[in-house]
């Protein structure tokens, strides 16, 4: 059977069957990834302070992200007095919905084919910041619904640091979208066949960085959970497979951001050097990889900032300064093109 | 036309339970799940963008501040206390407002030919309103607006208005029992005098 046959075949099949089985395909991917991407993090961790890290289950500690589930499977599930019981119980699925959500929209490779995705929408990248948008209710939510203050607080300054840093990341990210004259995913990786928006948008990318670090409250932005002050934030009353939720949608949000800055600043699957021979979905997984270890060599290095310092570096730098680079790029774009 | 209708009923059912729900959270929640199903709509109108935006902006932006503004005012989880009951004073005047509304309403609209564009209006046919590429632009939007779907239209901002009048209503002042206003701050001072009496 050649590859012909097996497109003939295709076409036969309903298309609401072929998007749910390429959608159960790439969920189990990405959860495989999630649960990977954590052994990564404690690993690298652990080198860089000197420590072995998990080395106890499997070889390597290969079997830890098996282990930690089965921990969180099987741990209570405690809903506290104080909470409002329906709310607390949606939040995590609220979260980890729209974590998962933004992956239908990605793409991750292409061949003759098509694109190698569940769906390739003409407005991709706004469809993400949609869905992730709404992610911050899953936060919000869940720190109300607790019933207790630490939660509430941790919550409060969730929202308040995902809309300020959410404006600043738009604005930085729309310099590319004038670069490449689309909002659709793979057009925008079809532009940078030459050249990679990292060079002419060197100022928008560390912009996009740094909002995205905020934006996943991630270290040195997380605020959102800081042990020392709020001992846990938003999740401090949940556990069991509900704290598990949150923490899946937590690694999806860096994922999801790990390969939006891969298609809009690092070339998609385009190869770099034309080293053409090795396939474009390495090529992604590498560049996404790649950000991935960013996070943590962050979160490794600098300490937490102040809460203060973290709003007023948000609205006075990171958003003028957005928006400088996104007025320059279409001045420029306006007098070449 | 499934779609249509399972979207319609989550659309009405979530916006009578934000209206008729005592908590404030409950009404954001169920607010949300409105706005993503008008989303959604949007989307089976092949009109993607004004689905997008209306996520981005609405439920995205606004209906955020909204949480964090209740979360803020109201961390505890009872309802808002509920007012004196005011409704048999103004049920009169209300229902004769009401009811002129509603008749100069009839008035204008049985004198407009529904349905039907001025000669000097040109634009796609406005049946075509909804299918791609058309539910869009802004030309065909507006006729559709001021010929066929009049009614509605003129409904909407009749709501918007009370919407208005009740923000009003409910921020004055006049709403707090008035020795609310005048004993607090003296209570205040005098809790300072003493504070700084003692202090001495």
């Amino acid at each position: 059977m050649t590859v012909a046959h097996v497109l003939d075949l295709l076409n036969t099949v309903p298309w609401w069957l072929v998007v749910t089985v390429k959608a159960v395909i790439v969920l189990v991917i990405v959860q495989t990834v999630f649960a990977y991407s954590m052994l990564f993090e404690r690993k690298i961790m652990a080198w860089m302070q000197l420590r072995p890290g998990p080395n106890r289950v499997g070889p390597w500690g290969l079997m830890q992200p098996a282990a930690d589930a089965a921990k969180m499977l099987f741990k209570e599930d405690l809903t506290p007095k104080t909470a409002d019981p329906i709310i607390y119980k949606l939040a995590p699925f609220i979260s980890l919905i729209c974590a998962m959500g933004a992956f239908a929209v990605i793409p991750f490779s292409e061949s003759s084919a098509g694109i190698w995705g569940v769906a390739d929408v003409n407005a991709g990248i706004l469809v993400i910041f949609a869905i992730t948008s709404i992610g911050v209710y899953g936060i919000s939510l869940a720190g109300w619904a607790s019933g207790s203050k630490f939660p509430l607080l941790g919550a409060v300054r969730s929202t308040a640091q995902m809309i300020s840093y959410e404006l600043a990341m738009t604005m930085s990210v729309i310099g590319v979208l004038i670069l490449a004259g689309t909002t659709s995913l793979s057009g925008i990786v079809h532009a940078q066949a030459k050249v990679w928006y990292i060079i002419p948008q060197i100022f928008g990318f560390a912009i996009y960085i740094i909002t995205a670090v905020a934006e996943t409250n991630r270290a040195p932005f997380d605020l959102v959970e800081a042990e020392t002050e709020l001992v846990g934030g938003f999740h401090t009353e949940y556990s069991g497979l509900r704290f598990g939720l949150f923490f899946i949608a937590e690694y999806l949000n860096m994922i999801t951001v790990a390969c939006i800055a891969t298609l809009l600043f690092l070339g998609g699957w385009n190869a770099p050097f034309g080293l053409t021979i090795v396939p474009g979905l390495i090529w992604f997984v590498l560049k996404a990889g790649l950000f991935i270890f960013m996070y943590i060599w962050l979160r490794t290095t600098l300490p937490r900032l102040r809460y203060d310092r973290l709003m007023n570096f948000g609205w006075k730098f990171l958003l003028p300064a957005a928006t400088l680079n996104l007025m320059v790029t279409a001045a420029i774009v306006a007098v070449l093109g | 036309m499934i779609l249509f209708f399972a979207l319609a009923i989550v659309l009405v059912a979530s916006a009578i339970v934000t209206i008729v729900q005592k908590s404030p959270v409950y009404s954001v929640v169920s607010l949300l799940v409105n706005f993503i199903a008008l989303a959604a709509m949007y989307f089976t109108l092949n009109a993607e963008f004004i689905g997008v935006i209306q996520i981005v902006v609405y439920t995205g932006a606004i209906l955020v501040l909204f949480v964090f503004v209740i979360a803020l005012l109201s961390s505890g989880i009872g309802p808002f206390s509920e007012g004196p009951d005011r409704l048999p004073k103004i049920l009169v005047p209300a229902l004769v407002a009401t009811l002129a509304a509603f008749g100069f309403l009839t008035y204008g609209l049985t004198r407009v030919p529904l349905g039907t564009l001025p000669a000097h209006v040109t634009t796609s046919t406005v049946g075509d309103v909804g299918k791609a590429n058309v539910f869009g632009s802004v030309g065909d939007f507006g006729a559709a607006l001021f010929t066929t779907h009049l009614l509605p239209f003129e409904v909407t901002a009749f709501i918007l208005m009370v919407a208005v009048i009740g923000v009003v209503v409910l921020g004055s002042d006049a709403t707090i029992a008035p020795t609310h206003g005048t004993h607090v701050p003296k209570k205040k001072s005098r809790e300072r005098e003493s504070i700084v009496k003692a202090a001495k």
